[in-house]
């Protein structure tokens, strides 16, 4: 047997997978085994009962990815044939995407028995999700992107049409899935024309033409498709139109997972295309886009009534500032951009934990009257609401406040006086409508019932979790920064490592 | 041999199609075979770039793509199911219970 052991190592044929390879896939592995083992489960569990240790072994899953997402920092490289790339990018993403859907679970664990869904495939899916958004951000080359990409997509389909005897969720379901497909159908001629102009579709090799040879129309147009596709997965201007229409009819929980997870995995793979493929002809594109969805968003929300149609143009509003990130210069906007998604996905996720509670069986109580007076009949849920809110405005002591300030203060190094004015003056008018909550809670008397259930354990754990996250992105912000711009610095030059340490792992494997 | 310009314009024209049906048709069932009208003419770009670069990576994308179209079917035709459920109609203009 020794003898044998060169022979066979002399005998790997370069493609076949390596023990390597699987760790850099582990946190999907992991995920995904969670996900069809739920699935397996979920027949043979009583329908009554199925429920909490389904949700259990999908949040063990989730905490078991984190770990193995630490494990595969450990062993950063190529993986795959250099279809997939860990490095301190992709780490970064798949800890913030997990660690959304253990969050998420946490929030759904009390919402699904307040509404009457017993379905153990709801998790599997959030998985399956979750699968699809990590490899979205480690993946390097655009076939994987592409059914990564999906992945996410049809699972996030799916979940938002849970409520399907309810008309408006699937009505959301089915708007989310048509717009959805048709985005996705523009993605891929953007990647099928960039294969055309380059006869690539590795990230690396692409970018590496495209240095090499003056920019061929088709890659104008390549980009420009491509932006279309990914624009309407983060709900930019002018891709946003489905977002209002869906969030308001999808489950509660839900929706504060498709507006921050898919979103981050979409910006994580923005960001590869643009910055890693220094994409030729995309300021203005950027440019207009974001200030449109800034002043589209947080003009739509000034006259909504509705709390999740309120968040959903919020997001559009949030969107368009993290994009302004990507007009500046590669460095400093990557890492920007990095930190906005991670501080906007704290607050978000938070907003939604309290919303879906409070929206009780059937959601009933969604509108803006639902929560006058709320500050007197439960001061806690208020106050925590208030500090989510406070945050998405970006008052300082918030992870939002050091979010947008990295984000102006890249646009305004590279010199876009303009862009940056437009966000401020945004800035000042989404003021507004998170300040009417904040004052509906406090200032004024409950004209309606509305009941106010205790908070469960569950709910409760993942309050706290994204309360503290929001205030130590706000206090601390230097950790969570440093560690973007390592990020970012691999993202702009793939082939630098950052650290010795990261050099000498890349020579031995 | 036909020039590769010609599968371009083709493809271009059935993606064009897809577009226009997705925009003009009101039967749900439609605007999704539209869809797939749309991602079969990106199929054939890729495979008649495929054939221009002799780069097989092209050729592999198309078995990815119908894959994914296959599971975007399946899942979308459940939705469609559940929305004939809950609405008793495949119109979109009487699917308008959330506002735009």
């Amino acid at each position: 047997m020794t003898q044998l052991m060169p022979i066979s190592a002399s005998l790997v044929v370069p493609g076949i997978p390596q023990g390597l390879d699987y760790v850099r896939l582990l946190p999907e592995i992991v995920l995904s085994i969670f996900g069809i083992a739920i699935m397996l489960l979920d027949p043979l569990l009583d329908d009554e009962t199925s429920q909490k240790p389904l949700g259990f072994i999908a949040l063990i899953g989730t905490l078991a990815a984190l770990a193995s997402t630490w494990y595969m920092g450990t062993a950063p490289g190529y993986g795959f044939s250099r279809m997939v790339l860990v490095n301190d990018f992709s780490v970064f993403f798949h800890y913030l995407v997990i660690a959304i859907s253990a969050v998420i679970i946490l929030i759904s664990y009390e919402y699904m028995s307040v509404q009457h869904i017993r379905a153990g495939e709801y998790y599997g899916l959030i998985l399956f999700g979750t699968v699809g958004m990590g490899l979205m951000t480690s993946s390097v080359d655009l076939v994987l992107i592409f059914i990564a990409l999906e992945i996410s997509s049809i699972a996030s389909y799916i979940l938002a049409g849970f409520r399907r005897r309810v008309a408006a969720s699937s009505e959301s379901s089915l708007k989310y899935f048509l717009l959805g497909s048709f985005a996705t159908a523009f993605f891929l001629y953007g990647v099928a024309m960039m294969f055309g102009a380059t006869g690539s579709t590795n990230i690396e090799a692409i970018s590496q033409s495209l240095q090499s040879s003056p920019a061929h129309l088709l890659v104008y147009v390549a980009v420009a498709l491509m932006f279309v596709g990914i624009g309407f997965k983060v709900a930019v201007a002018p891709f946003h139109i489905w977002t209002p229409d869906v969030y308001e009819g999808a489950p509660a929980p839900i929706v504060g997972f498709m507006s921050t997870g898919p979103k981050a995995a979409a910006f994580a793979v923005l960001l590869r295309i643009i910055f890693a493929i220094n994409a030729p002809g995309r300021f203005w594109i950027i440019w207009v886009s974001a200030a449109l969805s800034m002043t589209l968003g947080n003009v739509g929300a000034l006259v909504q009534s509705n709390v999740k149609r309120l968040l959903a143009y919020s997001s559009i509003a949030h969107a368009g500032y993290l994009l302004m990130a990507f007009a500046a210069a590669p460095e400093i906007g990557a890492s920007a951009a990095m930190f906005y998604t991670a501080a906007y996905a704290a607050m978000n996720v938070g907003a939604f934990a309290v919303v879906s509670h409070f929206a009780s069986s059937g959601e009933r109580y969604v509108t803006l009257e639902d929560y006058e007076g709320l500050g007197r009949r439960s001061p806690l849920l208020a106050a925590i609401l208030t500090i989510f809110l406070l945050s998405l405005i970006g008052i300082p002591m918030t992870g939002g406040f050091f979010a947008k300030f990295y984000v102006f203060s890249a646009t305004l190094k590279a010199n876009l006086i303009g862009l940056t004015i437009i966000g401020v003056i945004n800035s000042a008018i989404g003021s507004y409508y998170y300040l009417r909550i904040i004052v509906m809670m406090y200032m004024r008397e409950a004209r309606k019932e509305v009941p106010v259930t205790p908070v469960p354990f569950s709910l409760g754990f993942a309050l706290v979790i994204t309360l503290v996250a929001t205030i130590y992105l706000g206090i601390l912000p230097n950790r969570v920064l440093q560690y973007a711009q390592q990020s970012a610095q691999v993202l702009v030059s793939p082939t630098a490592p950052t650290t010795p340490e990261l050099a000498t792992r890349q020579a031995l494997f | 041999m036909v020039p590769l310009s010609y599968y371009l314009v083709l493809s271009g024209i059935l993606f064009a199609c897809g577009v226009l049906g997705f925009l003009i048709k009101r039967n749900i069932i439609t605007i999704f075979m539209s869809i797939e009208l749309m991602l079969n003419g990106v199929n054939l770009s890729f495979v008649a770039f495929a054939a221009h670069w002799h780069a097989l990576a092209g050729q592999i994308f198309v078995f990815f793509v119908m894959v994914v179209a296959a599971a975007e079917s399946a899942v979308g035709l459940a939705i469609i199911i559940a929305v004939y459920r809950t609405r008793e109609t495949l119109n979109v203009d009487q699917v308008n219970l959330l506002k735009l």
